[in-house]
């Protein structure tokens, strides 16, 4: 069990929650809300140990297209990073409507 | 008159492969009745027929294997025969290395080994095995017909008569090209039946091509290799499905086609009656098959989406299904599948217009690999789907759709499509700097590294980020750079420009769902047309039936 939390500048406000995803072997799920402050806060909780580059990485280059003030909340059950981005993208996706 | 200018030499006799093999023959013959050899003295027979550094091809197949023969091949004498040369297209018995073990046979070629993939590279490190080539099926098949023709041939099939026709049941396979390849240049064919009969369903193979044939001790081992579970299918591979369906068959306009073995081909197959059938889809694309016959094509099959499909093997519970279905598969008059795994390759290199598989790895250039560290896997019939065959001249929309060039003379390409989850459980990325290959290539003295597909007979990369349309990207740097566009959080994509991805999906070089349409909220399981094995069935109107290891009810 290994937590993260990273934070990333963002210049948008968010206005919708998103809930996907399921804490299911090989799976996860995203909490998405919006955030009072200027920046986008991320918390990570995963069952698999010594990935935090690989986590700073796939958050890296999500935040490169996402520039809205969210908080999110990630609990991992051992999903790849491809399942992660799906996720993530999926969060948006489901806020905007 | 000739023989005149070389005198004192007897004449040259032109029959010695077929004195020799009546000389063999001749010694067993006391023990047949007919062309039927008693069980009991199958060791002992083999010691006589099968001599120290022949060709043998033992019929270990994808699917069927001919284990009676290749058990009691494992039992003869070491000091009476060995140094065997074994062509077998699928390594994946322990008793087929034990050949090796125990000195019986010294050199191999083959396609496939997957269940013995970490055997055989251990066996070739302690110098006990010898490999001529890993191949791919039809090119193993080939060399039988040039400079690799077996002295014997060890065969299975369901039933014989006795005159020796078999009947092979729907796991036609390869047993007619190997027996055709041994039997015509006075090789000796063995058969093993599950049992003799006065009359056959049909006749796969005339008794006039086989020489002996034993009853074995127990029905002939098959594998179900084909059946992927949709319960295991996951959101990534709907995904996937989904923009390959919207990106690829219908930009593209692909009839015909292949899939290989995989749950994100098996998420494709079930994702037709749905979100294909919603994009109207249906008689427009993913017509005729060459393809095993997967369960997952049921609910496609049964939605009027499938016209045909010809099949390398067979697939254990299918059989019923396959039988109440002959306007879609080929079958025989006793209503039976018949497969032939060379044919079907065939079709599948020149008659369709597409091929897609899934890979363990792939470099930055495309090329990919099945074959990773400690484990000499082989690649069956990849290579050989996976490529564009050059020799190709019937054109369809789909071939055409990939002429890039403006000129008098040009050439339309097969579509060949690699899927790769840009990394795989565990933590391990897909697309990597170099492939593993390399390495294992150069530890076994490979004269080539043991690649599965080359970069350059691919034409679409699909990972779960995109579509990479290599057809279209000029030179190797745009190649690079559209791969690395949809390789993720991969080393490899972690090195894409930003400006240049998006300068490449302006070009409609790189796709991302959000660029064909398609939505990642919607790549749910719900979508799928069946989301168990037990749903097939119902599919089938329960005539498809699981075997015992895939029920769950």
């Amino acid at each position: 069990m290994e937590t993260f939390t990273f934070d990333y500048p963002a210049d948008q406000k968010a206005t919708a929650r998103a809930h996907v995803g399921v804490v299911g072997s090989g799976d996860l799920e995203v909490l998405l809300e919006p955030s009072p402050d200027q920046t986008a806060h991320v918390r990570i909780n995963t069952s698999v140990d010594g990935y935090g580059q690989v986590w700073k990485n796939v958050l890296d280059r999500f935040f490169t297209r996402f520039r809205k003030a969210v908080r999110i909340e990630i609990n991992d059950f051992g999903a790849t990073p491809g399942m992660v981005a799906l996720r993530l993208e999926q969060a948006v996706e489901e806020s905007r409507q | 008159m000739v023989q005149s200018l070389d005198t004192g030499t007897a004449p040259r006799s032109w029959n010695k492969r077929g004195q020799d093999k009546a000389r063999r023959l001749a010694a067993v013959a006391p023990w047949l009745s007919g062309k039927v050899l008693p069980s009991s003295r199958i060791v002992e027979a083999l010691e006589v027929l099968v001599h120290s550094g022949d060709r043998v091809a033992l019929e270990g197949n994808n699917q069927k294997q001919a284990d009676f023969l290749s058990r009691s091949l494992a039992e003869v004498d070491a000091r009476k025969i060995h140094d065997l040369h074994l062509l077998i297209s699928s390594i994946s018995r322990r008793e087929h290395l034990t050949l090796f073990e125990k000195g019986i046979a010294r050199k191999v070629d083959f396609a496939f080994a997957g269940p013995q993939s970490l055997r055989v590279a251990q066996l070739l490190e302690d110098r006990k095995l010898e490999i001529g080539a890993i191949y791919t099926y039809v090119e193993l098949y080939a060399r039988m017909f040039v400079d690799l023709t077996p002295n014997i041939a060890l065969v299975c099939a369901e039933k014989a008569d006795a005159q020796g026709n078999l009947y092979t049941g729907p796991n036609t396979e390869d047993t007619p090209t190997i027996v055709e390849a041994t039997a015509f240049r006075q090789g000796i064919v063995i058969a093993q039946v599950n049992e003799l009969t006065d009359e056959l369903p049909r006749v796969d193979i005339p008794g006039s091509w086989i020489d002996l044939v034993v009853v074995a001790d127990r029905p002939f081992a098959i594998e179900p290799l084909f059946t992927r579970d949709p319960r295991i299918i996951n959101e990534l591979q709907i995904l996937m499905g989904m923009m390959v369906i919207r990106g690829i068959y219908e930009r593209h306009g692909v009839t015909s086609l292949n899939h290989g073995i995989g749950f994100d081909t098996a998420a494709i197959e079930l994702l037709l009656p749905t979100y294909g059938a919603s994009l109207g889809l249906k008689g427009k694309i993913c017509r005729n098959w060459t393809l095993n016959p997967h369960p997952t094509l049921i609910p496609a099959i049964e939605s009027g989406w499938v016209e045909s499909v010809h099949c390398f093997g067979s697939e254990v519970g299918m059989e019923d299904y396959i039988r109440a279905r002959p306007d879609v598969f080929f079958t025989g008059h006793d209503g039976s599948l018949r497969s032939n795994r060379v044919l079907c390759q065939l079709a599948g290199q020149y008659g369709v217009d597409l091929f897609i598989g899934s890979t363990l790895q792939m470099d930055p250039d495309g090329n990919s690999s099945t074959v990773t560290m400690g484990r000499l896997a082989g690649f069956g019939g990849a290579p050989n789907m996976g490529h564009d065959p050059k020799g190709r001249r019937h054109s369809t929309p789909a071939w055409l759709s990939l002429i890039t060039a403006d000129s008098e003379v040009v050439r339309g390409r097969k579509l060949v499509v690699q899927l790769a989850e840009t990394y795989q459980k565990g933590g391990e990325p897909v697309i990597v700097e170099s492939l593993d290959a390399v390495q294992v290539g150069k530890n076994a003295n490979m004269p080539v590294a043991p690649v599965m597909i080359y970069g350059d007979d691919v034409s679409h990369v699909v990972t779960e980020e995109g579509i990479a349309y290599l057809f279209k990207a000029d030179g190797i740097e745009e190649r690079r750079a559209a791969i690395a566009a949809v390789a993720g959080a991969t080393p490899v994509g972690l090195k894409a420009n930003p400006r240049k991805t998006e300068d490449l999906r302006q070009r409609g070089i790189v796709a991302y769902p959000e660029d064909m349409g398609v939505r990642r909220g919607d790549a749910k399981r719900s979508l799928l047309a069946a989301r168990s094995i037990e749903e097939l069935s119902a599919w089938s109107g329960g005539l498809y039936q699981p075997p015992a290891r895939f029920r769950t009810w």
